[in-house]
């Protein structure tokens, strides 16, 4: 292998990286400049400031609740199901399923979703037709809306809590039996064992997932805009729609409202970031 | 009274019975080894002990206590695991005073205790270190530390040296004993390595197949194997296809050579039997006394370093023997003739 | 111990309900079209719907397409960076994962705005550099999915001694990469494959705002204006998902096996 090393091993990684420049890196760094100019090119930060104006602060702010509510919900469910099915005790042959299930929910996001939501829970849906028929009880009578926070919520979490089993499942497996009952052996009760050892091990894959999950639901698109039109005014569909037909009449701010996504999906991956580093100075 | 008592213990999954009523009473302080194959068992016994697994029947009473039915948390019992189990989120230290944390003791309490234990295994300095900082061996003793440091009633040691090289496995197995001697604490030991059960035990228990085959200190076990099982199962055997030739004499036929047992045999004239012996008590060339001596052919020679092993045939059969390396003394040739003798009290006749 | 299993039992069955009902629901709905009774009629009109028949195969050339493209630059670039430049593995897996942290609408309309028919590379100016660049843009999409499965794949061969004993024997750089590297490798892109092709046929935003005819646009449009052939578009897309997981399971399966004769 010596004799054969080339001085020009990098030649091996060109196409990767001229790939990854071209339509990664590149597009997104011309939306970040763009925030930062003017029409004839200037520096400014008016675009960034022109954010502040409460239409655009209101779709954040949704935005922001709904990510992070169906984050923390599909956590935590994901994370039931997931120990359910890896240390609950349920019978073995029940895993595979549960797995091939999760990696096909788990994909089935953006318009058919939104279809099916509506199928089941929309005004004329199977949920909500036989809650009328057998118990009449009319869901949107009483305050149930699929097209609001709380519905685009539920809608989310089809993609979401079979994520959150895919990627938690392998790092529950990793829980050795032997740490459970070394911990009982010591006599430490069960609750103990999950505040002081397996909590704190599983930390950094909860923590990765939870950033994870935010920003998979606060760039979604798809399912928001084929359930709700352009009614539901979250961040992602208001840039769709400025994409579209420059609804806010100012190209610029188009740039700084997309930046703006940006920094709420990366400061939420730093934040993982960081608390990984601080959570994990007893791995190697 | 006994420190634990194992009566008529019995464990099942499914149709298959993997102990049989196993019984045991282990004396305050005494070291205990369970020796056998895997899958004889003696890991379940173990688990039963501390309570992971419950048994199907049976009792296990610690000090006079039944705690058959109680949780592994309520036992007051320490345990080392093969592949330590060290909590790899926890500091040395928090892993020792884990016990005591969870027993919600007092922060001084457990500093103290900590120290203590940590000074006990002779690691003073890595209270602060992760367990992946640490070497196997000293993650070894750090889980011995953390068990210790709740003052179990008893120690149950899962093959902890099995993760670990030879040379410190061997270091480390007198260490054990010697803390073990020195806080006079109840401990079966678990193991598959011969040699591990016999040297620091003060009882070995051999088991097969979920069954206690004997129990008896290691020289017993060792010199006066009651099965088959255990004269092959601890130890190099030599065994030898024999006939009766005179019960009354203890006379016995292998081949052309007659053997002379040192007490008279129950088995008919005529019978099979076969006779053992074990390497170190054979020796090439004739020796003073009435030894049996028989001739026979080397086939080849290892050289071990303080041990000459040599295997050679004789009567049709091939026989191991162990000589003790002397400078003076070169390997035999291979293909030479030679003479091997034994002591008749040094024969073994195993029943079949 | 009781009480656990139970919890367990009450876990799944909470999971089996919420997701079962919305695809009971979507099936269903889809079966509804006739007044009273239930038939086939949605599916026979989104079937014989020709702009279903166009987008639908637009989608899956696309797919193939993505595909293709994907591992021709995922699969050497993995190999190379495990044989040859350990130390740069954290920042590629990195760039790698930034399509998951990076919002695919944000990516487009740099797209839209770095290609468009001003600029130097004007891609957006054609149909077939847009065809190009939604086909680039769908390999950035599905990069992360693609990396990880080929890097697990690698991670299982030794390639370091696979390559070494390819060149004693003489072999150049192209002829280890296709007819020892890929071989060893085609599970894991497979398995990365069928997720991209889940992920192509479905997508919506990239194909919508770089204005082609792909089957998730045609989808939210056909929601937008019909009734029953929405939840039967939900139903296909969802098979389709399916399938898709299920050639993923089927392939790994017959690997371990394959790996157990070896």
């Amino acid at each position: 292998m010596q004799s054969r090393k080339l001085p020009l091993t990098w030649v091996g990684m060109v196409p990767f990286t001229l790939f990854a420049l071209l339509f990664l890196i590149a597009p997104t760094m011309y939306i970040v400049v763009g925030a930062f100019r003017t029409s004839d090119g200037g520096f400014t930060l008016s675009n960034l400031v022109n954010l502040f104006q409460p239409t655009i602060l209101a779709s954040y702010w949704i935005s922001i609740k709904i990510s992070l509510a169906t984050a923390l919900v599909g956590c935590l469910i994901g994370f039931a199901l997931a120990a359910a099915v890896t240390l609950g005790g349920l019978p073995n042959w029940l895993r595979g399923p549960v797995m091939t299930f999760s990696g096909v929910a788990s994909n089935f996001a953006g318009v058919p979703l939104a279809f099916a939501f509506l199928a089941t829970l929309g005004r004329l849906g199977l949920v909500t037709v036989l809650l009328k028929s057998w118990f009449g009880f009319n869901i949107y009578t009483h305050g149930f809306n699929l097209l609001s926070f709380f519905g685009l919520t539920i809608t989310y979490l089809f993609f979401q809590i079979p994520l959150m089993v895919l990627i938690i499942t392998p790092a529950l497996d990793g829980l050795k039996r032997e740490w459970k009952e070394a911990a009982s052996i010591l006599g430490a009760t069960g609750f103990q064992y999950w505040r002081i050892v397996a909590l704190p091990i599983l930390w950094p894959s909860l923590l990765g997932t939870l950033a994870l999950l935010f920003a998979n639901s606060f760039g979604a698109v798809a399912t928001a805009y084929a359930l709700t039109g352009s009614s539901m005014s979250i961040v992602p569909i208001m840039l769709y729609a400025q994409i579209r037909g420059d609804v806010l009449q100012d190209p610029h701010l188009g740039y700084a409202l997309a930046f703006g996504m940006i920094v709420i999906t990366g400061l939420a991956n730093l934040a993982y970031v960081w608390l990984r580093v601080r959570s994990e100075r007893w791995m190697r | 009274m006994a420190s634990l008592e194992i009566e008529h213990l019995e464990k099942s999954f499914g149709a298959n019975r993997v102990v049989k009523d196993f019984n045991l009473s282990i004396e305050e302080g005494e070291f205990i080894s369970l020796l056998g194959p895997s899958g004889c068992g003696k890991t379940t016994v173990l688990r039963m002990v501390a309570g992971f697994e419950s048994p199907s029947g049976g009792a296990i009473r610690i000090g006079g206590q039944d705690v058959t039915h109680l949780g592994a948390n309520q036992r007051n019992i320490g345990m080392v695991f093969q592949a330590y189990a060290l909590f790899p989120n926890l500091t040395v230290a928090q892993n020792v005073g884990f016990g005591l944390r969870v027993a919600k003791r007092p922060r001084a309490e457990i500093k103290a205790r900590v120290t203590e234990m940590l000074e006990l295994i002779g690691l003073p300095d890595l209270g602060n270190r992760y367990p992946f900082q640490l070497s196997g061996g000293q993650q070894q003793r750090v889980a011995l530390a953390r068990a210790l440091a709740i003052q179990p009633r008893v120690l149950l040691l899962d093959e902890p040296l099995s993760a670990l090289d030879a040379k410190i496995r061997v270091s480390l197995r007198e260490e054990i004993r010697d803390i073990q001697r020195r806080l006079g604490i109840t401990t079966i030991f678990v193991t598959h390595d011969q040699e591990e059960a016999l040297s620091i035990s003060d009882r070995v228990v051999v088991m097969n197949g979920g069954v206690a085959e004997q129990i008896g200190a290691p020289f017993e076990i060792y010199n006066q194997p009651k099965t088959r099982f255990v004269a092959q199962f601890v130890g190099t055997l030599n065994a030898l296809e024999a006939e009766v030739a005179d019960p009354a004499r203890g006379a016995l036929r292998v081949g052309n050579t007659e053997v002379i047992l040192s007490e008279p045999v129950t088995a008919g004239q005529g019978t099979p039997v076969t006779l053992a012996a074990r390497p170190e008590v054979l020796a090439l060339g004739r020796r003073e006394g009435n030894d049996t001596v028989f001739t026979g052919r080397i086939v080849e020679t290892h050289f071990l370093g303080s041990i000459l092993r040599v295997r050679m045939e004789v009567e049709g059969q091939l026989i191991a023997l162990d000589t003790f390396n002397r400078p003076g003394n070169p390997p035999p040739k291979v293909g030479t003739e030679a003479e091997v003798s034994v002591a008749s009290r040094d024969l073994l006749v195993l029943a079949d | 111990m009781k009480s656990k299993k139970l919890w367990s039992w009450l876990a799944l069955a909470f999971g089996a309900l919420y997701f079962a009902l919305p695809l009971l629901g979507t099936l269903e709905f889809s079966l509804r079209a006739r007044r009273g009774v239930y038939s086939l009629d949605a599916y026979r009109s989104v079937l014989a719907d020709p702009q279903f028949r166009e987008t639908f195969s637009y989608s899956v050339v696309m797919a193939i397409f993505t595909i293709l493209v994907g591992a021709l630059i995922v699969v050497p670039t993995a190999y190379w960076v495990r044989l040859k430049l350990p130390h740069w593995r954290p920042v590629v897996e990195f760039i790698t994962l930034l399509p998951l942290v990076i919002p695919p609408i944000v990516i487009v309309f740099g797209y839209i705005r770095l290609y468009n028919t001003s600029s130097i590379l004007p891609l957006t100016g054609t149909t077939t550099g847009t065809n190009l660049l939604l086909m680039l843009g769908y390999a950035t999409l599905s990069l992360p999915y693609m990396y990880r499965a080929v890097d697990t794949g690698l991670r299982t061969i030794d390639v370091g001694t696979l390559t070494e004993a390819a060149q004693s024997l003489g072999a150049g750089w192209s002829t280890i990469l296709a007819r020892v590297i890929l071989p060893n490798v085609l599970v894991a892109v497979l398995s990365g494959a069928f997720i991209t092709f889940a992920i192509v046929i479905g997508e919506f935003v990239l194909a919508s705002l770089l204005n082609r005819p792909a089957f998730g646009p045609y989808m939210q449009l056909t929601g937008a204006n019909k009734a029953y052939e929405p939840a039967a578009l939900a139903v296909i897309a969802f098979s389709i998902t399916w399938i898709c997981m299920g050639l993923i399971q089927l392939v790994t399966r017959f690997s371990k096996h394959t790996n157990a004769k070896r």
